[in-house]
């Protein structure tokens, strides 16, 4: 695997937001197979990596090479059709159906006077009956729960079926049925479709069961690499400042504060 | 959620378009019947029905016609880019610069310059407003709207200024422009061109329109290029809005009922949203204005009484009625 090349890679990269530094030199190549988990507490920076990964904002400095051109050099459509973001949080200010939503995603494979295909219809369908949501497709998004939005938004990216998918913190409002769930999807994603995820995630219990590569970001400093090498209770408690503990299972490891 | 098929309610509202132009040639202090209508239409003898028709009825109709679809469209296009289904043209202060500029016009006793004088306040209101709230390069949503509704407030100031000081005989010419007439709009070549031109262009941005109202992130990462989508809508909307207020005067209530009420029935998918809200918003104009020039005939309303009488109830009783 590591003799392919990276669908995304960055070096030398470093992020700030106005009046801080949030890291300096990080850099990784994320292959497609990978499931990259991103942790860090409130405010270090795990958005704005993931958004400038996404090519959503610039670099402070470093570069972003995707499918082996700097990102800034694939028009926006062509980006939309290799690389996928789902933001932290999604706008309903206006009535949609679920359905009109979930096609949404294909919007990057439709041309600009084409309407949507029977396929993309198919695939938004698809999207949707992945995260339990085609019994509602009719339905208002302004009526549903805020889970039940959050799963919408993850079928309307699944429907756009990008080569790399960069999640923040896609289990947000979700209960643990579902949460397990869309991991399992993204991991499947990964590891039998040959999709390479990379999310932001905040619980330490199952993060570790899907991750193959993990970033810690502490706010000031960074470090990448397989999560073999990162998730362990020294690492983990010294980036939270919380202490914690390990605990095994059939599954992998849960971390859990001390 | 229920809905009608799109292509139904679009051919509904068609229909209502044509029964309401129908309506504004047919009717008015001389009688014509539809079918002297008709005839006047397609086969004009030298009579005084159509003459009346053709000079002076389908003209005035057309242009509302057009002004009512141009204010919808704006509102349509408003709506989205400020992320706030209670936006509206003027909400960012463009008709009280076009206000200010006719009223400037009317006191310097220049009928003539009313006309440009409304544009070019439409014009300059717009780039004071976008010239002030520029932030980083971009336009976030909450800034324009702030920025909108203090310039538009400063715009008042001066309107209510020019009326203090204007001679008593042209007081009720400018509050007949302040608030929407169309008895001046005697050709409506123009605003037509306009709105086919604004239609077209907006419609080749519908698809981006429609995911920028699930927020710019969204809309970026699925490939819509959000800097350049957002200005072409905002110079479109502008554009239409400018041209409606400078044939019609601001005429209140049609950009933002219009697109809302269209919105319950249709979907906020804008491909189908902005033909529907420029039928629905020309007929609704069209209509208001036949009764605001029949009502009371031979004296005329200004058509933004009517528009605003009717749209008041119609949008609280819409907002009731989507709150359940």
């Amino acid at each position: 695997m590591s003799a392919a090349l990276p669908i995304l890679a960055c070096q030398g990269l470093a992020l700030s937001v106005p009046g801080r530094t949030l890291c300096r030199g990080l850099a990784f190549d994320v292959h497609a197979g990978d499931c990259w988990t991103i942790v860090g507490r409130n405010g270090a920076g795990k958005t704005t990596l993931l958004q400038t990964l996404a090519g959503l904002r610039p670099a402070a400095e470093g570069t972003i090479v995707l499918a082996g051109e700097p990102i800034a050099n694939h028009p926006p459509r062509r980006r939309a059709q290799l690389l996928g973001f789902l933001p932290q949080d999604t706008f309903d200010a206006f009535p949609a159906t679920v359905l009109e939503i979930a096609l949404g995603g294909r919007h990057p494979h439709i041309s600009r006077w084409r309407p949507e295909s029977a396929i993309d219809v198919s695939r938004a369908r698809d999207a949707l009956a992945a995260v339990g949501m085609d019994g509602a497709l009719t339905r208002d998004v302004q009526t549903l729960s805020g889970g039940e939005r959050r799963r919408v938004a993850l079928a309307m990216l699944l429907a756009q079926d990008p080569d790399v998918l960069l999640l923040d913190e896609p289990t947000n409002h979700l209960d643990i049925s579902h949460e397990v769930r869309s991991l399992e999807l993204f991991a499947n994603l990964a590891r039998e479709r040959g999709r390479a995820v990379v999310m932001a995630m905040h619980d330490l219990t199952l993060a570790p069961r899907y991750a193959t590569h993990a970033v810690l970001l502490d706010g000031t400093t960074a470090e990448a690499g397989p999560a073999s090498a990162l998730f362990n209770v020294e690492k983990l408690s010294a980036l939270y400042g919380q202490p914690l503990v390990a605990v095994s299972h059939a599954r992998g490891t849960a971390f859990l504060p001390a | 959620m229920h809905r009608y098929p799109h292509w139904i309610v679009l051919a509904a509202l068609a229909l209502l378009a044509l029964a309401a132009l129908t309506f504004a040639l047919a009717a008015g202090s001389v009688d014509i019947g539809f079918g002297a209508v008709v005839r006047a239409l397609f086969s004009p003898g030298d009579d005084a029905g159509s003459a009346v028709v053709r000079d002076l009825r389908l003209p005035r109709a057309m242009a509302a016609f057009a002004v009512g679809a141009l204010l919808a469209l704006a509102g349509a296009m408003m709506q989205v880019l400020l992320r706030n289904p209670l936006a509206d043209p003027y909400v960012l202060g463009l008709s009280g610069g076009a206000a200010c500029g006719a009223l400037t016009a009317l006191l310097a006793g220049a009928a003539a310059m009313v006309t440009p004088a409304a544009f070019a306040g439409a014009l300059i209101s717009t780039f004071i407003v976008f010239g002030l709230a520029r932030g980083q390069g971009a336009w976030a949503p909450t800034r324009l709207l702030l920025t909108g509704v203090v310039v538009a407030a400063g715009w008042g100031a001066l309107i209510v200024l020019i009326l203090t000081v204007a001679p008593e005989a042209q007081v009720r010419g400018m509050l007949f422009w302040l608030i929407g007439d169309l008895s001046g709009a005697s050709r409506s070549g123009v605003p037509l061109a306009a709105l086919v031109v604004v239609l077209v262009a907006a419609m080749s941005f519908a698809r981006d329109a429609t995911l920028l109202a699930r927020g710019d992130l969204t809309a970026a990462s699925l490939g819509v290029p959000v800097r350049g989508a957002t200005l072409a809508l905002h110079a479109l909307a502008a554009f239409a809005t400018a041209i409606a207020v400078t044939v019609a005067g601001s005429v209140g209530f049609v950009g933002l009922v219009v697109p809302h009420a269209v919105r319950l029935v249709i979907g906020n998918d804008q491909r189908w949203l902005m033909p529907a809200a420029a039928l629905a918003g020309g007929a609704l104009l069209t209509f208001a204005d036949t009764v605001a020039r029949t009502l009371v005939a031979p004296s005329q309303l200004p058509v933004g009484v009517l528009t605003a009488l009717v749209g008041v109830p119609l949008f609280l009783w819409l907002l009731r009625r989507s709150g359940r």
